[in-house]
């Protein structure tokens, strides 16, 4: 018979203080087959540890069970103590007898009535434990990242730079993000394209990255080390590697549709360039914009081209990659135009929201870099910036804080102050949020220096008159009605995840969060990390959040990724299904609900894809012959647990 | 006066949520009852129909079987098939005459520490008035 030994801890008195530790370990003492049980004050300290070494040793135990805090806190400390002592980690089981027992009741004998129980069942599993070595799987040493923005592109850089081959594939024609449209960026003041064309230029060069724009995921399959990709390449019609950039075609094209790079302030051709540093530096035709690439219907601007880069018969293409980490960078979008109605967005001209507003300053932008009101092309005198539009409005927004927006808005009123001097600049606020590294002296620097000027409170109503947009507010600090005639107004829009994270989140298998964006593995202690393992996250996919910090959780998630693609092979919980050949009668009830698709029928049998399996146990629940069943939790284990859970 | 039936009952809880949100019930320090005994599955999906028969034939009074909201699932899917078999061990349980208050199912997240305790504390009081579960246990 084995040789069970059983240790019951204290935890000084957060178990004992409920818990009969002594009446525990005595009772346990007489259970069938516990050849040793003791009791000490912390089982995990070193003395506690060197306690189960001895014992595993002088009363040669075959295994192990810890009555102690759940096995979330301590199961590893506890199996690599035991392995230590020659045992295999399976002959270690822990028995939650602190959160789901000494914690939860006040009653010592009732309590340590039920310690015992829940102690016995996991005597009752561990002495049918299989010893098991985890599976070890080779590992793809290349990775994908999704998105290119600033998150994307450093992930995509730390990767390439550490060795490994990257797959960045971004959906738009370009790389660059949201990053690529800012003027200048707090608190700083840096230009934001001179700080990021470098790196997109480095991309665009660097041998390890293979770079798909104009491309999108159509299917993700595989597990942590070993994925498969499906990518989706669409037609941009033009060759690339032609293209000279000589600009003839959107010279002859007849068609002009709304700019999205200058957010609607300007127009451009069907055939286009994003920008001029767009990478890759090609131009790229809009196929919902042309009226056909029949040259029948227009052709002209294949008429123009010298280098006959324009090619009408480019088709989607499919392109399969395989990869051991993926990367999730896919970025934010501005809260929908539509949702602003309140505040006059979409109804007048001048009130903007603070992307066309960067815009507007930017020196690449459609003013060349002059404040103009958009409806007669006039310096603003009065502007009113308000805060938290759409954002921290659970009744009829999105309920948290958008976490840039007081900082970009300080940005804005500076930068519309050393743009018109004699202009004033009026900001409507709930709360100034200025955590950050030189960020609180930057929001003074507005208000000590440009003279901008802090309303607490909310706008109530915009509307136009003569020439002017009417804004009426109340600033709570003074008490007092405020109206503005202002010449133009920027809403602080909130940020939302990108248009269609959902979609994404679904191909990949990874959990969004209650606003939409994608969930972490631990709020605290695993951020980057996805809830898949193998897929990690960066930048404002995973919530608001600016440039240096979108930057360090890119590189933290590449970091991670590294982890993974630096070993040659990986471990997997060896706790799968196995299959009893004798009892399988091939029904196939267990290939049809496996999550995984981990299993398979060969010649009339079921056979298990031991790395594909995650032992989540649904075929084992639904196999009407127990044929298969789950290592370590098998039906008897479970059986023999039930029945002294009920005191049997 | 002669004691108060305590009600004996077996809960199957899974690895990811419902086990999780019973450990948050502990570090929070809520109060529950004590009848409950607890047996993590790795997931609600694996929970078999012999494991809830073969806890009433052991003289259970309430069977619980908890795991993640549906859509939740650690591993996609499993709660989806759990509900089915559930429903139908339910009907099976009702054909045979036993008191439908004595086998629940509940989808408890590791965040939902309070819930399990409250789902504790209702089924507790629900199984009181019961009495002791004779329909299935076996004699031995
Ligand atoms: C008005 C405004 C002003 C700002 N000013 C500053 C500032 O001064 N300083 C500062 O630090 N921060 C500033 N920010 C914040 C900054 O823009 C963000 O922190 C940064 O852009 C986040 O980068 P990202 O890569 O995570 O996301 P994004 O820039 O949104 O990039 C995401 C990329 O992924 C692509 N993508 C999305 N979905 C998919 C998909 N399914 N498949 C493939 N590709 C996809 C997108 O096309 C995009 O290229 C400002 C933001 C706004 C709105
Ligand atoms: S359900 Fe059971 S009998 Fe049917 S194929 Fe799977 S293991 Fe074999
Ligand atoms: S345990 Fe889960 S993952 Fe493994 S074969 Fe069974 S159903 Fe598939
Ligand atoms: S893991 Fe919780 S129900 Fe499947």
């Amino acid at each position: 018979m084995k040789r069970t030994g059983v240790f019951v801890c204290h935890c000084g008195i957060n178990i004992a203080g409920t818990v009969d530790v002594k009446k525990a370990a005595k009772e346990l003492s007489k259970h069938k087959g516990v050849v040793h049980s003791e009791d000490y004050v912390y089982m995990c300290s070193d003395p506690g540890q060197n306690l189960i070494l001895d014992a595993i040793k002088e009363k040669k135990l075959d295994n192990v069970v810890i009555a102690c805090c759940s096995p979330t806190l301590h199961e590893t400390t506890f199996r690599n103590a035991s392995k230590s002592a020659g045992l295999n980690e399976f002959q270690c089981e822990i028995a939650n007898i602190r959160e789901q027992c000494s914690w939860v009741h006040k009653d010592m004998d009732k309590a340590t009535e039920k310690a015992i129980k829940i102690t016995k069942s996991a005597v009752e599993k561990v002495r049918r434990n299989e010893s098991l070595e985890p599976i070890s799987i080779p590992v793809t040493r290349r990775a994908l990242v999704i998105g290119g923005g600033i998150a994307g592109i450093q992930s995509a850089l730390d990767l390439a730079n550490t060795g490994y081959e990257v797959i960045l594939v971004e959906r738009s024609p370009s790389i660059g993000g949201h990053m690529i449209q800012l003027s200048e960026t707090f608190p700083t003041l840096d230009c934001s394209q001179c700080i990021l064309t470098p790196k997109m230029v480095e991309v665009s060069k660097h041998s390890n990255i293979k770079l798909m724009t104009s491309s999108e995921i159509q299917e993700i399959s595989g597990y942590v080390g070993n994925f498969k990709a499906k990518i989706l390449k669409k037609p941009t019609y033009v060759d690339a590697d032609k293209c000279t950039l000589c600009d003839e075609c959107t010279k002859v094209c007849p068609v002009v549709v709304s700019n999205e790079f200058d957010l609607g302030l300007t127009g451009r051709r069907a055939i286009y360039i994003p920008f001029p540093q767009a990478i890759p530096a090609t131009y790229t035709l809009d196929i919902s914009a042309c009226p056909g690439l029949l040259p029948i219907a227009c052709g002209k601007c294949a008429d123009v081209c010298e280098p006959g880069a324009i090619d009408f018969d480019m088709k989607p293409e499919i392109i399969e990659e395989e990869v051991g980490a993926i990367i999730v960078a896919s970025g934010f979008d501005l809260y929908e135009k539509e949702m602003m109605g309140e505040y006059g967005y979409g109804k007048y001209p001048d009130v903007l929201d603070g992307l066309q507003f960067e815009r507007l300053l930017s020196a690449s932008g459609p003013t060349m870099g002059k404040v103009l009101r958009p409806s007669d092309h006039k310096e603003p005198k009065e502007v009113v910036f308000i805060q938290c539009a759409g954002s921290r409005d659970p009744e009829l927004h999105c309920p948290y804080c958008s976490k840039i927006c007081c900082m970009y808005t300080a940005k804005h009123a500076m930068l519309y102050k050393h743009h018109v001097h004699d202009g004033q600049a009026y900001i409507f606020y709930i709360d100034i949020r200025s955590g950050g590294k030189g960020y609180e002296e930057f929001v003074q620097r507005a208000v000590e220096e440009d003279g901008v000027l802090y309303l607490r409170g909310k706008v109530s109503k915009i509307f136009e008159e003569k020439g002017k947009i009417k804004v009426w507010g109340v600033d709570t600090l003074a008490g007092k009605d405020i109206e503005i005639d202002a010449d133009m107004v920027v809403l602080a829009t909130a940020m939302r995840p990108s248009e269609g994270a959902e979609e994404l989140a679904k191909k990949l298998k990874i959990a969004l969060d209650k606003d939409g964006f994608l969930s972490e593995a631990h709020p605290k202690l695993r951020p980057v990390e996805s809830v898949t393992s193998g897929m990690f996250l960066a930048g404002a996919a995973q919530a608001p959040k600016d440039i240096p910090e979108a930057v360090a959780q890119a590189s933290g998630a590449a970091a991670k990724a590294i982890a993974i693609l630096s070993q040659e092979r990986l471990f997997h919980a060896p706790t799968v299904a196995k299959v009893n050949v004798n009892l399988c009668t091939g029904c196939g009830m267990c290939v049809d609900v496996c999550p995984y698709d981990s299993l398979s029928l060969k010649d009339g049998k079921v056979e298990v894809n031991e790395v594909l399996c995650e032992g989540c146990g649904t075929c084992s629940a639904t196999c009407l012959r127990a044929a298969i069943q789950i290592r370590n939790l098998t039906p008897l284990q479970v059986s023999e647990m039930i029945k002294v859970s009920l005191g049997g | 006066m002669a004691e108060e039936f305590e009600p004996k009952i077996v809960a199957f809880l899974c690895k990811w949520c419902s086990s999780a949100g019973s450990d948050l019930a502990g570090v929070s320090r809520m109060e529950y009852p004590p009848n409950v005994v607890p047996i993590t599955v790795m997931c609600s999906g694996s929970v078999s129909p012999l494991y809830i028969f073969s806890a009433f034939k052991r003289g259970a009074d309430g069977v619980l079987v908890s795991g993640c909201h549906p859509g939740d699932c650690h591993y996609i899917k499993g709660n989806f098939y759990a509900r089915r078999r559930i429903a139908l061990v339910k009907k099976l349980l009702d054909y045979i005459g036993l008191e439908p208050q004595r086998f629940q199912m509940s989808w408890v997240s590791a965040a939902e520490g309070k819930k399990y305790t409250q789902i504790i504390k209702d089924f507790v009081q629900e199984l009181k008035p019961l009495g002791p579960q004779t329909k299935l246990r076996s004699n031995s």
